[in-house]
């Protein structure tokens, strides 16, 4: 796993909840020039899930039922980062990042014919960014 | 003792093609776009043959042909479908060892799983809807002496279906079954990961069903599977997977007005009740087994018992059998008879297990036993092996709150009744749950209490047909090894009838 490419935050403002590693904003601007603008949507549930699913934007449709993690800023462009809103009940407490690994199957995420497969690396918050995300 | 010799090898019982295209109209069909894929065995990470790799153009020739024969499939009498998918059982029982083997090599599953779990139940599988379709039965209403509503039961068409990796064979069955005797024409999307034990099935019963009943596209979900899954020509679309394509998929039914089936997996809890360690007898020895089924099929199960609750007077001592049991799992070669455990189906799905090590472990759980990828020896070196896990820990963890979908359980102890059950329910999910007790009065009263759609009940992990299996909650919609199933692949049509002579008198 590669480092973070989000930068910092500023001291004081709620820390970032989702990162990406250089591998995979690599991987998503290539992905960018195939299918245009991107999102995520984390899944849950069996087979091909508790992974990140990555569509053109806007094809899966987000709602009341979602929550907004963040963007990614990737170059000249952001990817946002969706969870359904029961789930990150359990999962708000882990700070993300979003790497790539070699691999098969995705759903219908489109980084799979590439061989690999987006995949969630977590930590938790530290009490200090938890202090800052709860305000 | 039996190893099967590896597909293709001196001795095998089975082996592939060097490459496979779409199954359309009832034979091979190149891919349009010409494009192919790898596709490797778990068991050694080594490719063994290549598959078409399908897109829209491929979707559209297969809904063709499924077009093409519904209408005389629909037409066909009840005891000629049923007669069909008998023969279909019958010659895959002829072929039970080669399909298993197939299947295991396919999958990286042990063979002694494919042997007596998979292929015999996909066969039984073909049987039930068989007997099914010829017990069905429309109805009639009598509204009044001279009105009579009369309900049939007629086929949707042509349906879609998405099958998951896990058991590529008998997954494809639970939804072939139902649909053919039901009398719809198919397309059929495997998983990428297992996109070649389903043709080696097509293959083998070739002659017995008309061409285009049942048609199979390979490919990756986002060329493939968005495509037939959107499709305005499909009637239905079924699918067993995770959530955000699930509710991708109900995105796309949304827009076609068509039924969807879904199968979401889920996070099942298996109670332990004190009673259950009132003697060392033989039913603390199944409820012993009953713990270790998460490593079936490598933890790869929608209903994975992946949360162990156990009462808290016995947790110590159950907990310590327990975890000798899971250390006494033989782990190796998956055509090994012998073998209990395989290998992970593919490489991103050791990825994401191992890496729910390092958020189990970060969140404070404690690992009992495992907690480490398996290295094997010898070919076996490139495969995907991961040692059967237990963590210990709290409820509120993710690690208890995710499906893992490998051999991980996450145990956790509860006081009293309400307790145990206020844990059980503390999930998104609602798939599957075991209860384990000596009380019969206990036993059900947990199960009735548990939001989930199957609880095995001093058993766990039996699919038998004729037993509903589905979800509760993010579990999925539907359900699926019963005869209701029927109606998820039918329409109802009522015909309303007046045998009056006399007008309403309204004009």
């Amino acid at each position: 796993m590669s480092d973070d490419v989000r930068p910092g935050q500023a001291a004081g403002s709620p820390p970032a909840r989702v990162a990406v590693t250089d591998d995979a904003a690599a991987l998503l601007v290539r992905l960018r020039d195939k299918h245009g603008d991107l999102m995520f949507h984390q899944s849950g549930g069996c087979c091909d899930g508790s992974s990140p699913m990555c569509y053109p934007d806007g094809d899966f449709i987000t709602g009341d039922a979602d929550v907004h993690l963040g963007d990614l800023a990737i170059d000249s462009f952001t990817v946002p980062v969706w969870m359904s809103r029961s789930q990150f009940e359990y999962w708000k407490h882990t700070h993300l990042t979003i790497d790539v690994v070699p691999g098969r199957g995705a759903g219908f995420s489109v980084e799979a014919p590439e061989g690999v497969r987006f995949l969630i690396r977590s930590r938790l918050f530290t009490d200090d960014e938890w202090e800052l995300l709860r305000d | 003792m039996t190893v099967y010799a590896a597909p293709g090898t001196e001795g095998a019982i089975a082996s592939f093609r060097p490459r496979y295209d779409h199954w359309i109209g009832g034979e091979y069909v190149p891919p349009a776009n010409g494009q192919y894929f790898e596709n490797p065995t778990p068991v050694t990470g080594r490719t063994f043959t290549e598959v078409a790799r399908g897109d829209a153009d491929d979707i559209d020739r297969a809904l063709d042909a499924a077009h093409g024969a519904a209408p005389a499939w629909g037409r066909t009498s009840v005891t000629e479908r049923a007669i069909i998918l008998n023969k279909i059982a019958d010659r895959m029982e002829e072929h039970l060892e080669e399909l298993a083997v197939v299947e295991t090599w396919e999958n990286g599953k042990p063979v002694r799983e494919t042997l007596n779990a998979d292929m015999p139940l996909a066969i039984d599988h073909f049987r039930y809807f068989a007997g099914a379709i010829r017990a069905q039965e429309g109805s009639i209403s009598e509204i009044d002496g001279d009105t009579i509503a009369y309900h049939f039961h007629e086929p949707l068409g042509v349906v879609g279906q998405i099958i998951p990796w896990n058991f590529p064979i008998l997954m494809a069955v639970w939804k072939l079954a139902p649909a053919l005797a039901a009398g719809n024409a198919v397309v059929l999307k495997p998983a990428e990961q297992t996109p070649t034990s389903i043709l080696f099935l097509m293959e083998l019963i070739a002659d017995l069903l008309p061409p285009g009943v049942v048609n199979v596209v390979n490919g990756f979900g986002a060329e493939a599977g968005k495509p037939l899954a959107s499709s305005s020509r499909i009637r239905k679309i079924a699918f067993t997977g995770e959530t955000t394509t699930g509710r991708l998929i109900m995105q796309y039914a949304s827009q076609n007005i068509i039924p969807v089936t879904l199968e979401l997996g889920g996070k099942s809890p298996n109670l332990f009740f004190s009673d259950v360690a009132a003697a060392r007898d033989d039913f603390y020895d199944k409820a012993l087994e009953g713990f270790t089924m998460f490593a079936l099929n490598q933890g790869e199960v929608c209903t994975c018992p992946s949360r162990a609750l156990i009462q808290s007077d016995i947790y110590r001592d159950f907990l310590a059998d327990a975890v000798a049991r899971t250390e006494a799992i033989k782990q190796g070669n998956p055509l090994d008879t012998d073998t209990m455990i395989g290998a992970q189906a593919s490489n991103d799905q050791l990825e994401k297990i191992l890496s729910y090590f390092d958020i189990g472990r970060a969140e404070g759980a404690k690992v009992l036993t495992g907690g480490h990828r398996a290295e094997l020896e010898g070919d076996l070196a490139g495969g995907y092996y991961v040692t059967p896990t237990i963590f210990e820990g709290k409820n509120e963890m993710r690690i208890f709150q995710e499906e893992i979908f490998g051999p991980v359980v996450a145990v956790t102890e509860f006081a009293d009744f309400d307790d145990a059950i206020k844990i059980a329910n503390d999930t998104l999910y609602g798939l599957g749950a075991g209860v384990w007790s000596r009380s019969g009065s206990d036993a059900y009263r947990a199960g009735r209490a548990i939001e989930a759609g199957r609880v095995w009940t001093n058993n766990y992990h039996a699919y038998p047909a004729a037993a509903a299996f589905g979800g509760y909650k993010g579990s999925g919609v539907g359900r699926e090894n019963h005869r209701m199933m029927l109606d998820h692949y039918q329409q109802t049509k009522n015909l309303l009838v007046s045998y009056s002579p006399n007008k309403l008198g309204f004009f």
